[in-house]
């Protein structure tokens, strides 16, 4: 309970103070993290629509794939980007290994076939007939699509939230293809690792709290989004 | 009437089955053609396929007046579409009615003028600023005919637009409905399965069955005179009886039916083997033998198997010798004291009798 408390009481002083690797490592982490979770939606989304609207062979053997990746382990994606990245790697090339770009990537892999699975489910949930009714009343083909986006949106929100959340909490991938190196590839959860490795108990705590509280915060304003067309609608009925 | 929309040849498959396979079919600028027939005849599908929601499989679909469409945009720009479901989208009553407009590119103070002209005539202004997800069956469906209507089509597609409304609902909205086409110019094709709101809104009846037009003509002409048995039993002519023509003469059939003989107004050569198909609403029910001498020639004598209330009037079933249904009054019932097991009388005018052949059908 001491730890506890005493956790609490540095979180509070390393944020009030500005301490240097709590900033650094935050920043980091939104960074990588927000960089993955938008390159995900930006080829996600299409993607998932592509499957919910189209139908093609192999369609469903499609999906399984992306299903099966909801559930990837983090490390074994970061060890095959790893073996890609590597000098001697299909991409060692690109000297990407132990940057901040590699570890983007690797969190594309976890955070996308999120955004796929759930985006596909999203549309499906819809009532199939109101592709049929924006078209009849005179939409194009991409306004119909953005119509069943906005109609999916409570769907889509939950990829957001779930890609976020599996990415900046994870450690696994990160840690091997970024390395922890400090004031370049540290970010709040390798950072964490390294502390407890070090018995500095207090400074990890202090830094979950802050991984905690980015988390939450940013599930917190995605839900509250999110939550919003139903709130119009339990005041009404 | 000019023509408005004329198909050809029109077929359409799923896998190997063809749900639908219309030689020819006139729409005419400005009327009202009701697509009738039972669920799963393929009326939908013709009603996608108008709308180029779906590709069919073969034939073609021209619009004939005006200028001729510029691809499948402008074709669903030129009519709209109102389905069984309401299928309004999230957010408001004004946003619903207001998305055809929208995605037209329509100016913002146009799109408020037309939204809140619409939303008058239909009796929804009230309900703009609500939510969609929260009205009740009848609002959604005036919310979608106004969606539909706010686009002044050149071609409005109903598509059941009534079989998710409970009764009273439903007659309300079939009487704005009818007040709302007696006054537009709009073609409109309205597929219902119910014969009531055909005989109301439409101009002429297509009836459609396995996918195919069995006949078209006005309501009375479908409903009086209908071309086959099913049609018959769709129509409502309770009264399928198997006869053979006996004789033929001045206009007048005379047929056997299980021993009876009926007589009917009917072509100058019937088939030998015929339907004769009366209208229970044709038929009257007497205690005494009467009306011998005023022009109604089938007269039987009969026994009284059921009686049915069917809250407005009775049915009643009779025994003459083949069974004869007949719908009766209230008040004719109580004055005659109506019992099963009575002995009555029933008689129709052969006018009241309508022949088609069952030439090549078995027995």
């Amino acid at each position: 309970m001491e730890l506890l408390i005493d956790g609490l009481k540095q979180a509070f002083i390393l944020i009030v103070t500005g301490d240097s690797l709590v900033v650094e490592a935050t920043l980091r982490s939104l960074e990588t993290s927000g960089s993955a979770i938008v390159i995900s939606l930006v080829l996600g989304i299409p993607i998932g629509l592509l499957l919910a609207l189209t139908r093609f062979p192999g369609r469903s053997f499609v999906v399984a794939l992306f299903n099966a990746g909801m559930g990837l382990p983090p490390v074994v994606v970061g060890l095959f980007v790893a073996l890609f990245l590597w000098r001697s790697g299909v991409l060692g090339f690109m000297g990407l290994m132990y940057t901040l770009s590699a570890m983007v990537i690797a969190q594309v892999i976890i955070a996308m076939p999120l955004v796929t699975g759930l985006t596909v489910s999203a549309i499906q949930q819809l009532n199939p007939k109101l592709r049929l009714q924006s078209l009849a009343l005179g939409a194009t083909k991409s306004q119909m699509v953005f119509t069943l986006i906005k109609e999916a949106k409570l769907t889509a929100l939950a990829a957001v939230i779930a890609g976020f959340g599996a990415v900046i909490s994870e450690v696994g991938a990160v840690m091997m293809v970024g390395g922890n190196i400090s004031g370049q590839t540290r970010v709040l959860t390798t950072a964490i690792v390294e502390l407890v490795g070090k018995g500095d108990f207090s400074r990890a705590m202090a830094l979950s709290f802050i991984l905690l509280a980015v988390t939450f915060a940013a599930t917190y304003a995605l839900t509250h989004y999110q939550q919003k067309g139903t709130a119009i609608w339990r005041r009404i009925s | 009437m000019a023509p408005y929309l004329v198909i050809k040849d029109l077929v359409m498959h799923y896998g190997t089955t063809t749900v639908l396979d219309i030689k020819e079919l006139t729409v005419n600028q400005g009327e009202v053609l009701a697509v009738i027939g039972p669920n799963g005849s393929g009326k939908s599908t013709l009603l996608r396929l108008i709308a180029h929601l779906e590709k069919r499989s073969n034939g073609s679909i021209e619009f004939v007046a005006g200028e001729k469409p510029e691809g499948e945009l402008d074709i669903r720009r030129r009519l709209a579409f109102v389905f069984q479901e309401s299928l309004l989208f999230s957010g408001t009553v004004f946003d619903n009615i207001a998305y055809g407009l929208k995605v037209r590119k329509t100016g913002r103070s146009e799109i408020e003028q037309k939204v809140l002209a619409i939303a008058e005539t239909l009796g929804i202004a009230h309900l703009l600023t609500r939510s969609a997800q929260s009205l009740s069956g009848g609002e959604a469906q005036r919310s979608s005919l106004a969606r539909a209507l706010v686009l002044e089509p050149e071609l409005l597609l109903l598509d059941e637009p009534m079989a998710s409304l409970d009764p009273p609902t439903r007659e309300s909205f079939l009487v704005d409905l009818y007040e709302i086409l007696e006054k537009l110019n709009t073609t409109v094709i309205y597929v219902t399965h119910e014969l009531t709101e055909a005989m109301i809104l439409a101009d002429r009846c297509a009836f459609i069955d396995a996918g195919v037009i069995q006949q078209i003509g006005s309501p009375r002409e479908v409903t009086a005179s209908p071309a086959t048995r099913g049609i018959a039993d769709f129509v409502g002519v309770r009264n399928i009886l198997k006869g053979r023509t006996v004789a033929r003469a001045n206009g007048l059939v005379r047929i056997k039916v299980n021993g009876a003989e009926v007589e009917a107004i009917g072509p100058d050569n019937p088939s030998d083997k015929v339907w004769v198909l009366i209208r229970p609403e044709n038929v009257t029910i007497t205690l005494a033998k009467t009306g011998t001498g005023s022009g109604v020639r089938n007269h039987f004598s009969g026994t009284v198997t059921t009686i049915l209330d069917l809250g407005v009037f009775y049915r009643a079933i009779l025994d003459c010798g083949f069974p004869l249904v007949a719908f009766i009054t209230k008040r004719s019932v109580e004055d005659m004291g109506l019992t099963v097991g009575q002995k009555v009388w029933a008689s129709f005018k052969a006018t009241g009798v309508h022949i088609i052949s069952r030439e090549g059908e078995h027995g």
